[in-house]
Protein backbone atom coordinates (compact mmCIF):
# COMPACT_ATOMS: atom_id res chain seq x y z
CA UNK A 1 0.00 0.00 0.00
CA UNK A 2 1.70 3.37 -1.54
CA UNK A 3 -1.25 5.64 -1.57
CA UNK A 4 -2.06 7.93 1.58
CA UNK A 5 -5.30 6.90 3.40
CA UNK A 6 -8.08 9.09 4.46
CA UNK A 7 -9.81 8.76 8.04
CA UNK A 8 -12.35 6.85 6.56
CA UNK A 9 -10.09 4.20 4.80
CA UNK A 10 -7.98 4.15 8.04
CA UNK A 11 -11.33 3.01 10.03
CA UNK A 12 -11.73 0.40 7.41
CA UNK A 13 -8.50 -0.49 7.91
CA UNK A 14 -8.65 -0.48 11.39
CA UNK A 15 -11.84 -2.78 10.76
CA UNK A 16 -9.93 -5.34 8.80
CA UNK A 17 -6.90 -5.68 11.12
CA UNK A 18 -9.47 -6.69 14.38
CA UNK A 19 -11.27 -9.25 12.03
CA UNK A 20 -7.81 -10.56 11.48
CA UNK A 21 -6.76 -10.30 15.18
CA UNK A 22 -10.15 -12.04 16.14
CA UNK A 23 -9.26 -14.83 13.50
CA UNK A 24 -5.98 -15.41 14.97
CA UNK A 25 -7.06 -15.39 18.02
CA UNK A 26 -9.88 -18.18 17.33
CA UNK A 27 -7.34 -20.44 15.53
CA UNK A 28 -5.18 -19.87 18.63
CA UNK A 29 -7.92 -21.28 20.54
CA UNK A 30 -8.72 -24.21 18.30
CA UNK A 31 -4.99 -25.23 18.64
CA UNK A 32 -4.94 -25.28 22.49
CA UNK A 33 -8.38 -27.72 21.84
CA UNK A 34 -7.23 -29.72 19.81
CA UNK A 35 -3.94 -30.55 22.29
CA UNK A 36 -6.70 -31.61 24.84
CA UNK A 37 -8.67 -33.74 22.41
CA UNK A 38 -7.63 -37.52 23.29
CA UNK A 39 -6.85 -38.85 19.62
CA UNK A 40 -4.96 -41.39 20.99
CA UNK A 41 -2.99 -40.71 18.12
CA UNK A 42 -0.12 -38.48 18.67
CA UNK A 43 1.29 -37.93 15.25
CA UNK A 44 -2.46 -36.86 14.16
CA UNK A 45 -3.01 -34.46 17.30
CA UNK A 46 0.75 -33.16 16.09
CA UNK A 47 -0.22 -33.06 12.23
CA UNK A 48 -3.33 -30.64 13.32
CA UNK A 49 -2.06 -28.15 15.63
CA UNK A 50 0.51 -27.78 13.13
CA UNK A 51 -1.97 -27.10 10.51
CA UNK A 52 -3.60 -24.68 12.43
CA UNK A 53 -0.54 -22.92 13.30
CA UNK A 54 0.13 -22.65 9.32
CA UNK A 55 -3.63 -21.56 8.93
CA UNK A 56 -2.34 -18.71 11.46
CA UNK A 57 1.02 -17.92 9.88
CA UNK A 58 -0.87 -17.42 6.59
CA UNK A 59 -3.18 -14.85 8.33
CA UNK A 60 -0.23 -12.90 9.79
CA UNK A 61 2.06 -12.94 6.10
CA UNK A 62 -0.89 -12.43 4.03
CA UNK A 63 -2.71 -9.72 5.57
CA UNK A 64 -0.41 -7.95 8.49
CA UNK A 65 2.77 -8.36 6.27
CA UNK A 66 0.51 -7.23 3.24
CA UNK A 67 2.05 -10.46 1.37
CA UNK A 68 -1.30 -10.73 -0.28
CA UNK A 69 -0.70 -7.97 -2.40
CA UNK A 70 3.16 -7.67 -2.36
CA UNK A 71 6.07 -6.54 -5.37
CA UNK A 72 7.45 -8.93 -7.73
CA UNK A 73 10.93 -8.79 -5.95
CA UNK A 74 9.46 -9.93 -2.91
CA UNK A 75 8.01 -12.73 -4.12
CA UNK A 76 10.78 -13.75 -5.96
CA UNK A 77 12.93 -13.21 -2.70
CA UNK A 78 10.91 -15.20 -0.89
CA UNK A 79 10.64 -17.81 -3.75
CA UNK A 80 14.38 -18.30 -2.97
CA UNK A 81 13.84 -18.46 0.57
CA UNK A 82 11.45 -20.99 0.62
CA UNK A 83 13.45 -23.26 -1.80
CA UNK A 84 16.39 -22.80 0.56
CA UNK A 85 13.95 -23.28 3.68
CA UNK A 86 12.98 -26.39 2.49
CA UNK A 87 16.26 -27.66 1.51
CA UNK A 88 17.29 -26.90 4.90
CA UNK A 89 14.27 -29.20 6.29
CA UNK A 90 15.24 -31.98 3.58
CA UNK A 91 18.59 -32.32 5.57
CA UNK A 92 16.24 -32.98 8.67
CA UNK A 93 14.40 -35.28 6.81
CA UNK A 94 17.69 -37.03 5.57
CA UNK A 95 19.19 -37.14 8.97
CA UNK A 96 16.26 -38.82 10.43
CA UNK A 97 17.57 -42.30 8.51
CA UNK A 98 20.09 -41.95 11.56
CA UNK A 99 17.64 -42.20 14.60
CA UNK A 100 16.71 -45.51 14.23
CA UNK A 101 20.30 -46.64 15.92
CA UNK A 102 19.57 -43.56 18.70
CA UNK A 103 16.44 -45.11 19.03
CA UNK A 104 17.60 -48.15 20.86
CA UNK A 105 20.82 -46.52 22.44
CA UNK A 106 19.69 -46.88 26.74
CA UNK A 107 17.90 -44.61 28.50
CA UNK A 108 20.44 -43.19 30.85
CA UNK A 109 18.15 -40.62 32.57
CA UNK B 1 25.14 12.60 0.22
CA UNK B 2 21.34 11.63 0.09
CA UNK B 3 20.29 8.14 0.74
CA UNK B 4 18.93 7.24 -2.61
CA UNK B 5 15.21 5.19 -2.50
CA UNK B 6 14.75 6.39 1.24
CA UNK B 7 10.90 7.16 0.08
CA UNK B 8 10.21 6.58 -3.83
CA UNK B 9 10.47 3.39 -4.83
CA UNK B 10 13.83 2.34 -6.65
CA UNK B 11 12.41 1.27 -10.46
CA UNK B 12 13.81 -1.66 -10.68
CA UNK B 13 12.18 -3.33 -7.36
CA UNK B 14 9.34 -1.32 -7.66
CA UNK B 15 9.61 -0.93 -3.87
CA UNK B 16 12.26 1.78 -1.34
CA UNK B 17 15.75 0.07 -0.48
CA UNK B 18 14.97 -0.06 3.26
CA UNK B 19 11.92 -2.90 2.53
CA UNK B 20 13.95 -5.20 0.27
CA UNK B 21 16.65 -4.51 2.94
CA UNK B 22 14.27 -5.72 5.22
CA UNK B 23 13.11 -8.66 3.71
CA UNK B 24 16.61 -9.74 2.99
CA UNK B 25 17.20 -9.53 6.45
CA UNK B 26 14.24 -11.68 7.07
CA UNK B 27 14.86 -14.48 4.96
CA UNK B 28 18.10 -14.42 6.73
CA UNK B 29 16.29 -14.59 9.79
CA UNK B 30 14.08 -17.49 8.39
CA UNK B 31 17.17 -19.96 7.99
CA UNK B 32 18.25 -18.67 11.41
CA UNK B 33 15.45 -20.24 13.51
CA UNK B 34 14.86 -22.82 10.44
CA UNK B 35 18.10 -24.08 11.91
CA UNK B 36 16.92 -24.55 15.49
CA UNK B 37 13.62 -25.73 14.44
CA UNK B 38 16.18 -28.97 12.47
CA UNK B 39 17.83 -28.82 15.83
CA UNK B 40 14.39 -29.23 17.40
CA UNK B 41 12.95 -31.84 15.24
CA UNK B 42 16.41 -34.13 15.23
CA UNK B 43 16.38 -34.13 19.55
CA UNK B 44 12.46 -35.00 19.59
CA UNK B 45 12.43 -37.79 16.97
CA UNK B 46 15.62 -39.42 17.99
CA UNK B 47 14.53 -39.17 21.92
CA UNK B 48 14.06 -42.69 23.07
CA UNK B 49 10.01 -43.18 24.08
CA UNK B 50 9.08 -41.91 27.01
CA UNK B 51 11.58 -39.73 27.66
CA UNK B 52 10.08 -36.53 25.75
CA UNK B 53 8.57 -34.19 28.24
CA UNK B 54 4.76 -32.63 28.03
CA UNK B 55 3.22 -30.71 29.91
CA UNK B 56 6.28 -28.94 31.54
CA UNK B 57 5.10 -25.40 30.34
CA UNK B 58 2.38 -23.70 31.34
CA UNK B 59 -0.55 -23.69 28.55
CA UNK B 60 -2.48 -20.61 29.93
CA UNK B 61 0.53 -18.56 29.74
CA UNK B 62 1.39 -19.49 26.64
CA UNK B 63 -1.94 -18.83 25.11
CA UNK B 64 -2.16 -15.50 26.59
CA UNK B 65 1.34 -14.61 24.92
CA UNK B 66 0.56 -15.69 22.02
CA UNK B 67 -2.50 -13.21 21.83
CA UNK B 68 -0.41 -10.38 23.49
CA UNK B 69 1.41 -10.83 20.34
CA UNK B 70 -0.72 -11.41 17.69
CA UNK B 71 -2.50 -7.91 19.10
CA UNK B 72 0.65 -6.29 18.81
CA UNK B 73 1.31 -7.16 15.63
CA UNK B 74 -1.82 -5.49 14.56
CA UNK B 75 -1.45 -2.49 16.83
CA UNK B 76 2.02 -1.63 15.41
CA UNK B 77 0.33 -2.29 11.41
CA UNK B 78 -2.21 0.50 13.24
CA UNK B 79 0.10 2.56 13.68
CA UNK B 80 1.61 1.93 10.51
CA UNK B 81 -1.46 2.93 8.75
CA UNK B 82 -2.17 6.26 11.23
CA UNK B 83 0.98 7.19 10.12
CA UNK B 84 -0.17 6.84 6.16
CA UNK B 85 -3.56 8.70 7.54
CA UNK B 86 -1.58 11.38 8.80
CA UNK B 87 -2.98 10.87 12.70
CA UNK B 88 0.05 11.44 14.12
CA UNK B 89 -1.33 10.89 17.56
CA UNK B 90 -3.20 8.42 16.76
CA UNK B 91 0.41 6.67 15.79
CA UNK B 92 1.65 7.21 19.29
CA UNK B 93 -1.36 5.84 20.87
CA UNK B 94 -1.10 2.55 18.88
CA UNK B 95 3.27 2.35 18.82
CA UNK B 96 2.96 2.77 22.79
CA UNK B 97 0.12 0.26 22.98
CA UNK B 98 2.68 -2.29 21.00
CA UNK B 99 5.10 -1.31 23.37
CA UNK B 100 3.62 -1.68 26.23
CA UNK B 101 2.16 -5.02 24.90
CA UNK B 102 5.81 -6.35 24.23
CA UNK B 103 6.56 -5.56 27.46
CA UNK B 104 3.76 -7.64 28.91
CA UNK B 105 4.70 -10.80 26.71
CA UNK B 106 8.49 -10.24 28.37
CA UNK B 107 7.11 -9.81 31.47
CA UNK B 108 5.12 -13.27 31.29
CA UNK B 109 8.14 -15.21 29.72
CA UNK B 110 10.44 -13.49 32.37
CA UNK B 111 7.87 -15.24 34.85
CA UNK B 112 8.27 -18.66 33.37
CA UNK B 113 12.02 -18.51 32.90
CA UNK B 114 11.98 -17.88 37.06
CA UNK B 115 9.45 -21.03 37.44
CA UNK B 116 11.56 -23.06 35.62
CA UNK B 117 15.10 -22.09 37.57
CA UNK B 118 13.00 -22.22 40.94
CA UNK B 119 12.26 -26.07 40.08
CA UNK B 120 14.58 -28.33 41.27
CA UNK B 121 14.85 -32.16 40.33
CA UNK B 122 16.75 -33.80 43.94
CA UNK B 123 18.29 -37.13 43.57
CA UNK B 124 18.36 -38.70 47.34
CA UNK B 125 20.80 -41.18 48.46
CA UNK B 126 17.94 -43.64 49.09
CA UNK B 127 17.15 -43.50 45.06
CA UNK B 128 14.03 -41.36 45.26
CA UNK B 129 13.51 -38.24 43.42
CA UNK B 130 12.43 -34.97 45.01
CA UNK B 131 10.95 -32.63 42.49
CA UNK B 132 9.41 -29.68 43.26
CA UNK B 133 10.15 -25.87 43.69
CA UNK B 134 12.50 -24.17 45.75
CA UNK B 135 10.62 -22.56 48.81
CA UNK B 136 14.19 -22.51 51.10
CA UNK B 137 17.78 -23.33 50.74
CA UNK B 138 19.53 -23.57 53.70
CA UNK B 139 23.33 -24.76 54.78
CA UNK B 140 21.88 -27.65 56.56
CA UNK B 141 18.67 -28.60 54.28
CA UNK B 142 16.63 -27.74 51.29
CA UNK B 143 12.77 -27.07 51.23
CA UNK B 144 11.00 -27.88 48.07
CA UNK B 145 7.42 -27.41 47.46
CA UNK B 146 6.39 -30.51 45.40
CA UNK B 147 6.32 -34.24 45.39
CA UNK B 148 8.56 -38.02 45.36
CA UNK B 149 8.72 -40.14 42.49
CA UNK B 150 9.94 -43.54 42.50
CA UNK B 151 11.72 -42.65 39.10
CA UNK B 152 12.91 -40.21 36.48
CA UNK B 153 10.43 -41.37 34.11
CA UNK B 154 7.33 -40.04 35.97
CA UNK B 155 8.65 -36.74 35.63
CA UNK B 156 8.04 -37.04 31.71
CA UNK B 157 4.54 -36.03 31.82
CA UNK B 158 3.54 -32.68 33.91
CA UNK B 159 0.14 -32.73 32.98
CA UNK B 160 -0.89 -34.93 35.81
CA UNK B 161 1.56 -34.16 38.68
CA UNK B 162 -0.60 -35.16 41.63
CA UNK B 163 -0.68 -33.71 44.81
CA UNK B 164 2.20 -31.39 46.15
CA UNK B 165 3.41 -30.67 50.20
CA UNK B 166 6.39 -29.07 51.84
CA UNK B 167 9.42 -31.55 51.67
CA UNK B 168 12.07 -31.03 54.15
CA UNK B 169 15.52 -32.29 52.75
CA UNK B 170 19.06 -32.91 54.53
CA UNK B 171 21.92 -31.87 52.56
CA UNK B 172 23.41 -34.78 53.69
CA UNK B 173 20.45 -36.86 51.74
CA UNK B 174 21.41 -35.21 48.45
CA UNK B 175 23.44 -37.21 45.56
CA UNK B 176 22.32 -34.75 42.91
CA UNK B 177 20.70 -31.35 42.98
CA UNK B 178 19.47 -29.62 39.29
CA UNK B 179 17.55 -27.01 38.31
CA UNK B 180 15.05 -27.37 35.29
CA UNK B 181 17.36 -25.01 33.53
CA UNK B 182 19.48 -25.27 30.18
CA UNK B 183 21.67 -28.00 31.16
CA UNK B 184 18.73 -29.73 32.90
CA UNK B 185 17.88 -32.03 29.81
CA UNK B 186 17.59 -31.43 26.13
CA UNK B 187 14.19 -30.38 26.00
CA UNK B 188 14.98 -27.67 28.42
CA UNK B 189 18.61 -26.62 26.23
CA UNK B 190 16.25 -26.15 23.19
CA UNK B 191 13.27 -24.18 24.87
CA UNK B 192 15.72 -21.88 26.45
CA UNK B 193 17.56 -21.56 23.10
CA UNK B 194 14.48 -21.12 20.85
CA UNK B 195 12.46 -19.15 23.26
CA UNK B 196 16.24 -17.09 24.42
CA UNK B 197 16.31 -15.81 20.61
CA UNK B 198 12.75 -14.70 20.23
CA UNK B 199 12.96 -12.82 23.75
CA UNK B 200 16.30 -11.26 22.24
CA UNK B 201 14.80 -10.29 18.70
CA UNK B 202 11.73 -8.94 20.80
CA UNK B 203 14.19 -6.29 23.11
CA UNK B 204 15.17 -5.35 19.59
CA UNK B 205 11.90 -4.79 18.02
CA UNK B 206 10.97 -2.75 21.35
CA UNK B 207 14.41 -0.73 20.96
CA UNK B 208 13.44 -0.13 17.61
CA UNK B 209 10.01 1.18 18.87
CA UNK B 210 11.16 2.93 21.40
CA UNK B 211 13.14 5.01 19.43
CA UNK B 212 10.61 5.88 16.92
CA UNK B 213 8.04 6.48 19.47
CA UNK B 214 10.50 8.83 21.05
CA UNK B 215 13.50 10.98 20.12
CA UNK B 216 12.79 8.89 16.41
CA UNK B 217 9.55 10.66 15.69
CA UNK B 218 11.18 13.83 15.22
CA UNK B 219 11.45 13.02 11.77
CA UNK B 220 7.82 13.29 11.79
CA UNK B 221 7.88 16.50 11.18
CA UNK B 222 10.61 16.84 8.65
CA UNK B 223 10.27 13.87 6.79
CA UNK B 224 7.06 11.99 7.09
CA UNK B 225 6.84 10.15 4.45
CA UNK B 226 10.37 8.65 5.11
CA UNK B 227 9.29 8.26 9.01
CA UNK B 228 6.12 6.31 7.99
CA UNK B 229 8.52 4.09 5.65
CA UNK B 230 10.52 3.28 8.87
CA UNK B 231 7.69 2.37 10.71
CA UNK B 232 6.35 0.31 8.21
CA UNK B 233 9.76 -1.62 8.16
CA UNK B 234 10.53 -1.81 11.98
CA UNK B 235 6.41 -3.23 11.92
CA UNK B 236 7.62 -5.99 9.17
CA UNK B 237 10.21 -7.30 11.35
CA UNK B 238 7.65 -7.24 14.61
CA UNK B 239 5.33 -9.45 12.42
CA UNK B 240 8.31 -12.04 11.81
CA UNK B 241 8.41 -12.16 15.45
CA UNK B 242 5.09 -12.65 15.68
CA UNK B 243 5.24 -15.44 13.21
CA UNK B 244 8.39 -17.20 14.89
CA UNK B 245 6.28 -17.47 18.38
CA UNK B 246 2.70 -18.39 16.02
CA UNK B 247 5.50 -21.72 15.15
CA UNK B 248 7.18 -21.65 19.01
CA UNK B 249 4.06 -21.96 21.01
CA UNK B 250 2.50 -25.23 19.33
CA UNK B 251 5.91 -26.93 19.20
CA UNK B 252 7.28 -26.36 22.79
CA UNK B 253 4.14 -25.79 24.58
CA UNK B 254 1.07 -28.19 22.92
CA UNK B 255 2.30 -31.14 21.33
Amino acid sequence: MTEPLNPEAFRAYARRCGLVFLAVACMTLLMVAASYVPLHNHALTIAIILSVACVNASLVAGYLMHLISEQKMIYTLLAFTGIFFAGLMGLSVFAAHDVPALLHQTVTR
Amino acid sequence: MDIPYTVQARPDTGVYNAKVGMWLFLASEVMLFGGLFSAYILLRVAAPPGTWPHGWLSVPLGTLNTLLLALSAVTTLLAWAACKARLFDRYKLFQAVTLVLALVFLGIKGYEYRDKLLHYEIALKDGRIADGHLVESRPEAVVLHGRYVASHAELMDGRHPGAHEEIRIERAQIQRMENYGPAHNTFTAIYFTLTGLHGLHLIGGILVFAYLWGPGSAMWHTDPERFTNRVEVSGLFWHFVDLVWIFLFPVLYLT
